[in-house]
């Protein structure tokens, strides 16, 4: 038995469905029942429920692509904020296949305090010093970010931002930026131009805002071919 | 027994003119401090506590830190201009380290915790205002923050309490009532589970005194969700509606 309906905002215990129903998501199960664990928006994809999460923090899981910060140099490598609960490790290995003399070489000449990095998460592994392993080597366009702006917004809607099927980020791609999505909630971007750059902010910021709305794409859609159009994006 | 200024109850009507199962004007708002994670001010009458909540983040010094599950912390504390008549000395007293203890002990069976193991969380109180009942409205604005925060949990806690005034079982303590009632029951309520996960009592209660004393803190626990809800929604529903023009 469902207790929801589609597009309903949840509230953490609220009844979802009974036991015997399919429920994924933002629940758990208590005395038969699937209840919301996180405010969250209801959805229903074939036969199953879904509850998106509306907030929560960012998971670190292998393979996702994050964007971090570099916040130390150490021996052997460097500590990265990653936006995760535990701490991020970028091992001299996993940065580049060339062979680093650590004795001779500095690592600060690689990778310095304050870089920001486009990674791969390669390990999460809660027995280590440093649970999160990344890696630049395991993927396409990770390095060093030596351009462009970083935008962030909430980690639960970096699917949104995506769209299913990619719509989404199809759409975005209209305004001519080059953009990189980190799963922890930060993006990359390089856009051609300062105005294309401010449409693409506001774009975010409407996708990180209003993504409990029905019609999020078609409203994107109008702001690009605003800007498009020549006018502000501002409406 | 001290005498209070004023009778507390006097045909049914307690000092400041409720009956006695009547909460005070409840006032709740979700997301007021946008530097935190999560946050909530929550408004029993006179008594305003402001929560903000700080993660699930990495846990500093480490070794604090357990393998299993997230630390919780929570710290809740009275500002100096709080209090009515004298200045509270702004540092912690042994209360507020007591209180802040017994808030943890009420948040944490309804958080998931185990989903964030060598992590922290952190939340921190503020009472803005003080008028009797501080730790139970500091309860439901901490748990509303962690829901604003997006922590997973079983279920929001919601504080009431409920008191002993001439005999006479009442809801929503304020300070007076607090100070010269015979008795004191905070109540920390999941209103979905209909679980208790604080309970404390001080004061001479019967045993019938105590049962509709439970009953009452969960009625009144249930009208104060009916308005968490309601502040929880408003934000969501103020965006769709400005996306609506």
């Amino acid at each position: 038995m469902k207790y929801v309906s589609p597009r309903q905002v949840i509230f953490p215990g609220d009844p979802v469905a009974t036991s015997d129903e399919s429920v994924e998501g933002a629940v758990y199960i208590d005395e038969g029942k699937y209840r919301a664990s996180s405010i969250g928006l209801v959805e229903f994809r074939d036969n199953k429920i879904v509850v998106v999460p509306l907030e929560g923090s960012y998971r670190p899981k292998p393979g996702d692509v994050v964007i971090g910060y570099v916040t130390d140099v150490l021996a052997s490598g460097w500590e990265v904020d990653v936006r995760a609960p535990l701490a991020a490790w970028l091992p001299v290995n996993e940065a580049t296949a060339k062979y680093i003399d650590l004795e001779k070489t500095s690592l600060t000449s690689l990778l310095n305090v304050g870089d920001a990095v486009i990674a791969a998460v390669k390990d999460v592994d809660l027995t280590d010093e440093f649970p999160v392993m990344l890696t630049l080597r395991e993927g396409e366009r990770l390095g060093k970010i030596e351009s462009g702006l970083v935008v962030e917004l909430s980690p639960v809607k970096v699917p949104r931002v995506i769209g299913k099927k990619g719509t989404m980020i199809t759409t975005i791609s209209e305004l001519g930026c080059d953009v990189i999505v980190g799963q922890n909630g930060r993006i990359w971007a390089k856009c051609p131009g300062p105005e294309a750059e401010l449409a693409l902010l506001q774009v975010i910021e409407k996708i990180d805002r209003e993504s409990h709305v029905a019609g999020l794409t078609d409203r994107v859609r109008a702001l690009i071919e605003r800007y498009k159009g020549g006018g502000s994006a501002r409406p | 027994m001290k005498q209070p200024p004023v009778p507390l109850l006097v045909e049914g009507r307690r000092a400041d003119g409720r009956a006695p199962d009547q909460m005070r004007d409840v006032r709740i708002s979700v997301g007021v401090i946008s530097n935190a994670d999560g946050s909530a001010m929550v408004s029993y009458g006179n008594t305003t506590a402001v929560a903000a909540v700080y993660g699930p983040r990495e846990m500093h010094p480490r070794h604090l830190s357990l393998p299993d599950k997230a630390v919780m912390r929570v710290r809740y504390h009275m500002a100096p201009f709080s209090t009515k008549d004298e200045r509270k000395n702004p540092a912690p007293s042994r209360r507020e380290i007591e209180i802040s203890k017994v808030l943890r002990e009420a948040l944490e069976p309804a958080i998931f915790l185990e989903q964030f193991p060598r992590s922290r969380i952190d939340v921190f109180v503020e009472i803005v205002q003080a008028d009797g009942s501080t730790r139970v409205a500091s309860l439901t604005a901490a748990s509303l923050a962690l829901a604003d925060a997006g922590v997973p949990m079983r279920d929001l806690v919601i504080g009431v309490s409920v008191g002993l005034v001439n005999g006479v079982v009442v809801l929503d303590l304020n300070g007076l009532e607090d100070n010269y009632g015979e008795g004191d029951m905070p109540v920390g309520y999941m209103p979905n589970l209909g679980r208790i996960t604080l309970l404390q009592l001080d004061g001479a209660w019967s045993r019938d005194r105590f049962a509709e004393a439970v009953k009452l803190a969960v009625k009144g626990a249930e009208y104060v969700y009916g308005k968490a809800r309601e502040a929880l929604k408003a934000k969501y529903f103020e965006i769709a509606e400005e996306v609506a023009k």
